[in-house]
Formats: structure tokens, sequence, C-alpha cells
């Protein structure tokens, strides 16, 4: 689904990813951890396309796709969903009609009439349920006013909404009490899919009790330095990221 | 050789018939430029009384005085008042076949507007179905209007039909030299709307120009007197939001709100008037004067305007709060893209005991534009316990734009209160990016932000006026960013 190669990224002349190696196949969870700074979040935002970062080298195909010379909202339109660590408030623009818009421009992207408002309505019910979203969420302005867990349950929400076939975690732990971090692990749960994937992106080892992954990958440095099991996390919480640097 | 009697007879009065035809069409259309004989002839026209030709030639023989403005901040080439033709009868539009014949770019933006196909026919000037006949419509309007005693009317039919309401109110909140365009409106207003609401009648629908024939060509100088009795209620909806292509080059308008004790009149607007090109030439130069007077106790007056068109705009809709307890509301989104100029904005004069304003106004500039709020809120020594709140926001798109805020505070009293607000911002790349990467184009998540920063002002709009403002936010700024 989802391949990379030897990815090299820079930002301002100074090189974050230095080449970075990943694939990622339907129906699996991906953890990617590591200390602050090791270039973590950038590899989210490269995938979903800022255009902050250089790219120096290398590859992302999507599905036989290359994203890297699609716009953003193509590359969304594909499958690719970030779920961001901190989501930007949208003043006056209420979450139903950002999601309709979003759903409809996706729509439009593959050709297709934008979806009834009866259904769409339906559509957000159903979502709302499942992940036990308060009803009012829907009708504030996007993150303005939202705790941090209000904000990261909205991401998980649009996630449900707009179904990619490749999610990305962005740090979604952060910030998030034991309560909230059970409701959006448990939704991601519920979305995960035979023909989806995830990669969730965090630096504690905390999420991945709820949300397990099927492959643990340790970025330091710009590089990927270890893969192994969902043990791996368990390894790296009780030695600490001192023993990868040592190792590295 | 000589001519059969007869042909020369058909000669004749074939020619007659001509030449009398052309005459009769030249006579629909005044002279080039102004005089006292242009006013003359269109009072003539008109049928109008004799104070009302006194009332013209009176605003036109101050208006000789009196010199264009220069305070605004806006930029235009001098106006030749001599090469404007100040009266022209409703001209005919060309009655064209099927929508196969009318601009596709046009059609392109009707559909963007979601305007329905009989619709886009009947504003393009298709022959229409008798089923959708628009007079019909009207007359099921009218009735229902005319059993409370509503007169919903053109200006000109209401000179004819009540002549003592127009005489006792016409002038009384803009007098003909409150400023040189007014005095110009006054001379040579072509046509305009009326409305009067007797005493405790709630005005069951919303009165739109929609619903009057020949709305579009009421000309360059419209004229509106909108007066509500006592107790009554009224929301008056003006303007077509779809792009209504007028040629002119100027427009003065008067608008003129009267509400008496406890009466309530809210007017909303969306003006989409030609805005030039990309390059700034051509476009609309539009000089209104709007204002209204809160007469009796508890009465309310509240302005909604949408301004996305016009290469100029000129216009700061009023309230003279002179009832105690009355209320004064001014809500404005005014977009300006390409080269447009904007200088807009409102008064609140407070005279009147307990008094109470609110102004919001947002501004968006593109492109070259310039976008400028002016706003005078005036608390007179009698405004005892009088409140005000404005909000002037700004957001700019680009860096080539400029938005400018001139708020104008004079209090004679101590027990008032006035607060002031303002911001500018622009659209940051972090919510750009979160659009896009929901899937969301660039054009159209600017369309959403923009939305979004007016929706304060958008959701005092009637609903189907403010879907339709919606979309035309999105359209004034497409092509706005790179």
């Amino acid at each position: 689904m989802l391949s990379i190669k030897n990815l090299r990224v820079s930002i301002e002349g100074k090189e974050i990813l230095k080449g970075i190696n990943l694939e990622v196949r339907p129906g699996e969870v991906h953890a990617i951890m590591g200390p602050n700074g090791t270039g973590k979040s950038t590899l989210a935002s490269v995938i979903a396309g800022r255009d902050i970062f250089e790219v120096e080298e290398g590859e992302i195909i999507f599905n036989g796709k290359n994203l890297l010379e699609m716009p953003v909202e193509d590359r969304a339109s594909e499958g690719i969903f970030l779920s961001f660590q901190y989501p930007v408030e949208i003043p006056g623009v209420s979450i139903t009609n950002f999601m309709r818009t979003a759903v409809n421009e996706q729509r439009k992207y593959h050709g297709l009439d934008p979806m009834p408002a009866n259904e769409f309505l339906a559509k957000m019910e159903e979502k709302k349920r499942m992940l036990d979203i308060h009803a009012k969420l829907a009708n504030r302005s996007v993150n303005e006013g939202f705790s941090g867990g209000e904000k990261k349950k909205n991401e998980i929400f649009q996630l449900a909404m707009l179904e990619p076939t490749l999610a990305i975690l962005d740090e979604t732990d952060s910030g998030l009490d034991i309560d909230a971090l059970k409701v959006v692990a448990n939704g991601v749960n519920k979305l995960r899919r035979p023909d989806n994937a995830f990669l969730v992106i965090t630096h504690y080892q905390r999420l991945l009790e709820y949300i397990v992954p099927d492959i643990v990958h340790v970025l330091f440095d710009g590089r990927i330095v270890r893969s192994g099991g969902k043990e791996l996390a368990m390894e790296l919480e009780e030695k600490g990221y001192e023993w990868i640097r040592s190792e590295a | 050789m000589e001519k059969d009697p007869n042909n020369i007879l058909d000669e004749v009065t074939q020619g007659e018939y001509k030449y009398g035809f052309y005459t009769d069409i030249e006579m629909e259309t005044a002279p080039r430029g102004l005089s006292e004989d242009t006013i003359r002839f269109i009072s003539a026209k008109k049928n109008e009384p004799e104070w009302l030709l006194e009332f013209r030639l009176n605003a036109y023989r101050k208006w000789l005085g009196m010199t264009e403005p220069t305070w605004a901040h806006l930029h235009h080439p001098p106006i030749n008042y001599q090469d404007i033709i100040y009266y022209a009868a409703p001209k005919k539009k060309k009655e064209l076949a099927s929508l196969d014949e009318v601009d596709p770019e046009l059609i392109e933006t009707f559909n963007k507007l979601g305007i329905s196909l009989e619709e886009q026919k009947r504003l393009t000037g298709v022959a229409v179905d008798a089923v959708i006949d628009s007079v019909s419509v009207k007359t099921t309007f009218s009735e229902t209007l005319e059993k409370q005693g509503i007169i919903f009317c053109s200006f000109s039919e209401a000179v004819q039909k009540v002549p003592e309401l127009v005489k006792q109110y016409m002038g009384t909140v803009v007098p003909s030299d409150d400023n040189y365009f007014a005095a110009l409106n006054s001379a040579v207003f072509s046509d305009g709307s009326f409305c009067y609401i007797p005493k405790g009648v709630r005005c069951p629908i919303e009165l739109s120009t929609y619903f009057r024939i020949n709305a579009a060509n009421t000309g360059q100088f419209e004229r509106t007197l909108i007066i509500g009795d006592e107790g009554s209620y009224v929301s008056y909806m003006e303007g077509c939001t779809a792009p209504m292509r007028d040629e002119n080059q100027l427009h003065a308008a008067i608008v003129e709100i009267i509400a008496l004790k406890d009466a309530e009149v809210k007017y909303s607007t969306v003006q989409n008037w030609y805005p030039g090109n990309k390059q700034g030439e051509g476009g609309i130069y539009n000089f209104v004067t709007k204002r209204g007077i809160c007469k009796g106790n508890n009465s309310k007056i509240s302005w909604t305007q949408v301004e996305t068109g016009s290469a100029i705009t000129w216009k700061y809709p009023s309230v003279v709060l002179m009832g105690d307890h009355s209320v004064g509301e001014f809500y404005s989104v005014a977009v300006t893209n390409n080269y447009q100029q904007a200088d807009t904005g409102s008064k609140m004069i407070h005279l009147g005991k307990n008094t109470k304003s609110t102004i919001i106004s947002k501004g968006i500039s593109a492109g070259y534009s310039n976008n400028s709020y002016r706003g005078l809120v005036k608390m007179t020594k009698r405004a005892e316990n009088a409140r005000n709140f404005s909000q002037c926001d700004s957001l700019l798109l680009g860096d080539r734009c400029g938005a400018h805020t001139f708020p104008y505070i004079k209090t004679e009293n101590k027990t008032s209160i006035v607060e002031h607000e303002a911001t500018t911002s622009k659209i940051s790349d972090d919510q750009l990016f979160y659009c896009n990467q929901r899937g969301i184009g660039t054009e159209s998540a600017i369309g959403l932000i923009v939305n979004g920063y007016a929706r304060e002002v958008l959701k005092q709009l009637p609903m189907e006026f403010a879907v339709e403002a919606q979309k035309l936010l999105s359209i004034s700024l497409e092509g706005s960013v790179g």
C-alpha cells in the first residue's frame, strides 16, 4: 500500500530524514517511536505533502501512485489522512460544514456527485454514535475553543467520516488524559479493517497498550534504526531511548 | 421621368412612418448632460406633481454649488457629469430563444450560485413558460400584502398613488443637500422602491425587489423610501445576487428608512455589480447614501450588507437614534479583489436616552485592492446611558492589498459607553494545509475560511439570501491566490 524508499528530506538546508525505508501493507498497524526531534512528525508531514520540506531524494509510492508528484488535496482524496498533533482552529466554520465540504470535494475527485444531505447527516450520526462523541461538537466551529482532548477526538471523528486507506496519527496521545486516550484508541480500533492501515507516531509506549501495533519502528536521527514486533515497544519502555542511542 | 403619384405617396408615408417611429424611441431618452431642462423632462415624463419638480430643481441648484467629496480613501478619474444620460425609459432586453444564446461564462456563474434553470432564463431574458410567469407570482404576493394595508410598489407608482405619504417623508432622513451625491440623486432620481407598513402590522413575508417588475431597470439613480409605522415590522431585501452586468458607470442611490414608535425595519442587501476586469478597467462607481431614523421610542433599524461588487464603493448605512431606547445595527461584509476599492462603514448618531447601537464590520481584501472601514459613533448630550459596540475586523489575502480603519468617536455626555474592537488577520498556511489535507482544494478552502470569518454577519441575512451570499463570497475571491 505504502512504499517509502531511501527518503531524504531537509528543511532550510538541514537534513532531517536521512534515508527512510518503510513498507506498509493493508490491514497493518505500524508504530513509529523515537525521542523528540528525530524526524517523526516530519515523516508524517512529508507523506501528507507539506511544502515547507525539501525532498532531496527517494520516493513515496502509495497504491501504485507517486505521491511526491501530487498536491496535498489529491493525496487526501487518494486515501491519506493525517491526524494532526496540533489541529488548527477555523473560526466560524462548523464541523458539519467542514466535513461536508471535505467529503464532497473527495467525491468530486473520484468523479462522484455530492453526497445527498440526508445521507450525509445520517453518516455523521452513525460515526458520532460509534465514537461516543457528544452531539454538540458537530455544530461548533472547527477546533475553536476545544480542549486538547476534544481536538483529538475531532480528528478521529474526521478520520471516521473520510474513511481513508492510510491514517497517520501524529502524536495523537500527547496532551490526553487516560479517559480521552481510551476514547481515541477505541475509535481507532473500531475503524481498523483488512483493507486499511495505520501509521501511529508516538513518543510513549502508553498509546500502544490500547492500539496494538503489528510492527514497531524506532526512528533515531533521521533513520529507522530498529524494527520489530509489539514487544519492541515494551523493551523500549523498559530500557529507555538511551539504549537506542548507545546502540546507534 | 415623372414619378407615379401613388409611389410618391407611399414613399412619403413610409418615410414619415419610419421617422415617426424613430423619434418615438428618441423621446424615451433625455438628451445627454444635466440642466434644469433635463430635470423638467424627467419630471414631465413621470407625470409628477409640481412640488416634486420643485424638490428636484431645488436639489439641482444646491448641487451646482457643491463639490465632489475627496475625504474618502478612494482614487478615480474625474467624472464628467455632462456626459451622462440621466433618463432612459426601461430598455427591453432582446428576448432570447434558449440558454444556448447566453454568454457561457454567465451560465457558469449561475450554476455556481445554484440558481435554477427557470430562474436563469428569467434573469438572462430567455422566454419563460407561463407557469412561472413572474407577473402572476407578483400578483399573488401583492394581494396578500394589500389585505394588510401594506404598500409596496415602485417609487414612481407611489408618487401617483400615495403622494401625501411620499411628500411627508421624502428627504426627511437624507436632506436633498446632505452631500454631493445625495443632491445629484435628489435632482435626477429615476425610480426605486416604496414601502409602507401600517400601524401594528407585521409584514408576513420578506419583501424583496425580487418580486417587483422592472426592478433591474430602475437605473443609475435609485431612490428607496421605507416607512415602518408604529408597532410594525418589516424585513426588506434589496438587490439581486445574480451577476447583473450593469454597464452604467456611475450609481448614486438614496435609501431612507423611517421607524416610528415600536417599529422595526430590517434592511438586507447583497451588492455584486460589475467590479471591473482583473486589470482594474471598467466597473461601477457606487456612491450611495443610506440612512434610517429611529424616530419613535423603542424603534429599531438594522442594516445588513454584503458587498462584493463595484469598482468603487462609497457607502455608509447609518442610523439616527432619536427615540429613547431605540436600537441601531450595522452588519457588513465587504470583499475587494483585484483593483477594487471600498470605503464603507456606518454612522450611529445617538440622540435619545438609553439608545443602543452595534457595528460589526468584516473587510476582506485580496489582490491589489483597498478596503477601508470608516465609521462615526456620536453620543450627544441628551443621549444618557447610550451604548455602542463596534467591531471592525480585516482579513488580508496576499500582501499587495490594503486594509484601513478610520473610526471616529464623539461623546458629549458622561454616562454613555462606547466600545471599539479591531483586528487584522491573514489566512494562515496552517489553516490551508489543514483543509488541503482533508481533500479540500486551496480555492474552496479560502471560500470556506472566508465564509466562516463572515459568519457573524451572514447569519443576519434572511435564509435564502444567506445561501447565495455565501457562494458569492467564494466566487468573488476566485483566483485571488496563486
